[in-house]
């Protein structure tokens, strides 16, 4: 199927036709191509759009288009408390949900005044969810790099070792994705019982699985060849187009917020921040999979914590003005609820009952001003801008998602290159669409 | 009834915010009909605007002590709030006190962490706000850059030349807030539909209220999709 337009000739794949696709490019004068990658492809993430000029199998011009998962999160928010917020930011970049929600609470408590005072089990807490859904989201990244070069086996492996976190978050927080589990002031409910056990467990099975994984593709000459010296940019490249996270550290700055500006009390983990010089595909793999087993030690630190000096404090500021009951109970629905709590209001206190209203329905106040916070999120520095007018709704909040600005390097790492590398090219900037378009 | 019932007169912060624009009367909203709330007589005002005066304290003075002597009357104020620093540029000298920014070896903002803005329709002259967050990895530092405009004159100049990640922020921007970058090379809408009207992240723009297009056939928006008077 093709059409005659001003700008050339358009040729349409239906299905099912490709040998008369075949038969008319190939009688066609035309050398210069352009190919529309998406937005609906398997190998670009979700709905990203790149618009490829073509030189033979060269790629000449590389756009990006986006916009195509954008559905108005800012904008809700500004129509919801401040604590409803932590439900609509999860929903950003799907892949970290336990990042959005960080970044955003530490903006309000910072407004707010009391970031010295979130308890200390709740900044550890926060930290352990942080670092295993760090692994759970490069994981993600990982499987699907194998995959789009043409390797089911890390894939298949990828999501099997990710279920396993994902089992964990729906242990701790009721839900596999999209927890709203951070909230301003601390976290929503303590651990239940049982899940120090079950990170245990993970941190015994998980260090050899990412030998395993290491096994895979570490060596394997069909990878490396199709990763090693694809997609370059340098250090001078990520600063100018603002990457940061894995891209960064693989052209060798280590760059890490967790040690350069620590929040959550990540200055008192150990860690290593992984680099590599190579500003190539492969060079973000290895930060990768290096950040998974850094991230295994900083788990097991916190795990420490939380089963030794943090044993029994409580998860939520002591704040009645701002912070929701915390101590919820897991139900046999599967429903957090608080008897005492509910008893309390219920029975004995109308006071008490009234505040619980006014609190979860029109919220707390924050004082008016503006603050920006920042973490390190699997993709880089997600930053939120978090505006109050001094209500009880948040003003606005903006958020810098990492997925957004690192495919600005689309062009960058792709034009000059082959058509196949466009796909490691992206692989290894691992956008999620829903960080980029909100 | 005696004096000490009787509201008092309003000292320090809480004087000088009873001259700002009223935010908001009563309580619930209510305008058509009478406010029996008992809350149909409370005024809340918007917050004072803010300027600091020296010290800054941390490392705020440094910055400003770099940055005055080239652009020490491009900065309209200074506002240090909650261990942030915010640095208010006239809108004319944006680019050159950017790269100053970006270059000044006692300065060395590096890297950018792009552009947000922020609709404040009650700031006459001065509605629509572009908030840059700037970083040091040298010095390790961060400070914010904002410049305003007004809604009848929605320009401000470009900083791709400086900043080349600002491409996409900007034309989020733009995108979301309808102000115009100056000298961008492609200030073309990113998120929403080319063709669509309205800048959606305005506080004059509805949440909902807009008919769905899809194909050629219209749905009504959400609220307006069946009545059930």
């Amino acid at each position: 199927m093709s059409t005659t337009t001003t700008e050339g000739k358009v040729y349409d794949v239906a299905g099912q036709d490709w040998d008369e696709l075949v038969e008319t490019v190939t009688e066609s004068a035309e050398e210069r191509l352009v190919i529309n990658m998406g937005p609906q492809h398997p190998s670009t993430h979700g709905v990203l759009r790149l618009v490829l000029t073509l030189d033979g199998e060269t790629v000449t011009e590389a756009r990006t288009v986006i916009g195509y998962l954008h559905t108005g999160i800012e904008k809700n928010m500004e129509f919801r408390t401040w604590t409803q917020g932590v439900t609509f930011v999860t929903r950003m970049d799907y892949l970290a949900p336990i990042f959005n929600e960080t970044a955003y609470c530490l903006g309000v408590e910072k407004l707010l005044g009391i970031t010295d005072r979130v308890p200390e089990r709740a900044q550890a807490i926060r930290v352990m969810m942080m670092e295993l859904n760090r692994i759970s989201s490069h994981l993600v990244a990982l499987a699907t790099y194998g995959l789009e070069l043409g390797a089911t086996t890390p894939m298949i492996f990828g999501f099997r070792e990710r279920e396993m976190i994902l089992d964990l978050f729906e242990y701790i927080t009721g839900l596999r994705m999209n927890m709203a589990y951070v909230r301003p002031g601390g976290v929503s409910v303590d651990l239940p019982a049982g899940a120090v056990d079950k990170i245990g467990e993970f941190l015994k099975v998980m260090p050899k699985r990412i030998k395993d994984m290491r096994k895979l593709l570490d060596e394997n000459p069909v990878y490396t060849r199709r990763t090693k010296d694809v997609a370059y940019l340098d250090l001078t490249g990520c600063m100018a187009l603002g990457v940061t996270g894995p891209m960064l550290r693989a052209a060798g700055l280590p760059w890490d917020l967790r040690k350069s500006q620590p929040y959550c009390g990540y200055e008192t983990y150990e860690f290593d921040v992984p680099t590599e010089k190579t500003c190539d595909v492969y060079g973000r793999y290895l930060v990768r999979m290096a950040e998974m087993e850094e991230s295994l030690k900083i788990v097991e630190q916190a795990l420490d914590r939380l089963t030794g000096p943090l044993k029994g404090g409580s998860v939520m500021i002591d704040d009645k003005k701002i912070g929701w009951p915390s101590q919820l109970a897991l139900g046999p629905d599967g429903l957090g609820n608080s008897p005492d709590h509910i008893a309390h209001i219920m029975g004995s206190s109308m006071e008490a009952l009234i505040h619980h209203f006014k609190l979860v329905t029109e919220g707390f106040r924050v004082p008016a001003g503006q603050v920006y916070a920042a973490v390190e999120s699997p993709r880089g520095e997600l930053g939120a801008h978090v505006v109050s007018d001094g209500g009880t709704r948040p003003y606005r909040v903006h958020f810098r998602d990492p997925s957004f600005t690192n495919l600005q390097a689309v062009p960058a790492t792709c034009e000059g290159g082959m058509i196949a590398d466009v796909i490691s090219a992206v692989a290894s900037i691992d956008p999620v669409m829903g960080g980029v378009d909100r | 009834m005696s004096s000490d019932n009787l509201p008092g007169v309003p000292q320090g912060e809480a004087a000088e915010q009873a001259t700002e624009s009223v935010a908001r009367r009563g309580m619930f909203g209510a305008r058509d009909t009478g406010d029996t709330s008992g809350y149909g007589r409370l005024v809340v005002r918007h917050a004072p605007r803010l300027a600091t005066e020296r010290p800054y304290g941390s490392y705020f003075d440094e910055v400003a002590d770099a940055l005055e002597p080239v652009a020490g009357d491009a900065i309209e104020r200074v506002v240090v709030d909650r261990d942030e620093v915010t640095f208010h540029i006239a809108r004319e000298r944006l680019v050159e006190v950017m790269r100053h920014l970006r270059d000044d070896a006692a300065l060395r903002f590096e890297l950018s962490l792009g552009v947000s803005g922020v609709h404040y329709p009650d700031e006459t002259g001065a509605e629509l706000h572009a908030v840059y967050h700037l970083c040091s990895i040298t010095h390790n530092r961060r400070i914010r850059v904002e410049v305003s405009c007004p809604d009848s004159d929605r320009h401000i100049p470009s900083t791709v030349s400086v900043y080349p990640t600002h491409d996409w922020h900007e034309r989020e921007t733009y995108d979301f807030f309808g102000i115009i970058f100056d000298g961008h090379p492609a200030l073309t809408r990113i998120e929403m539909p080319d063709d669509w009207e309205g800048h959606p992240q305005r506080k004059d723009y509805p949440l909902g209220g807009i008919p769905v297009e899809y194909r050629g056939a219209e749905t009504p928006a959400p609220d307006q999709r069946r009545s059930y008077a």
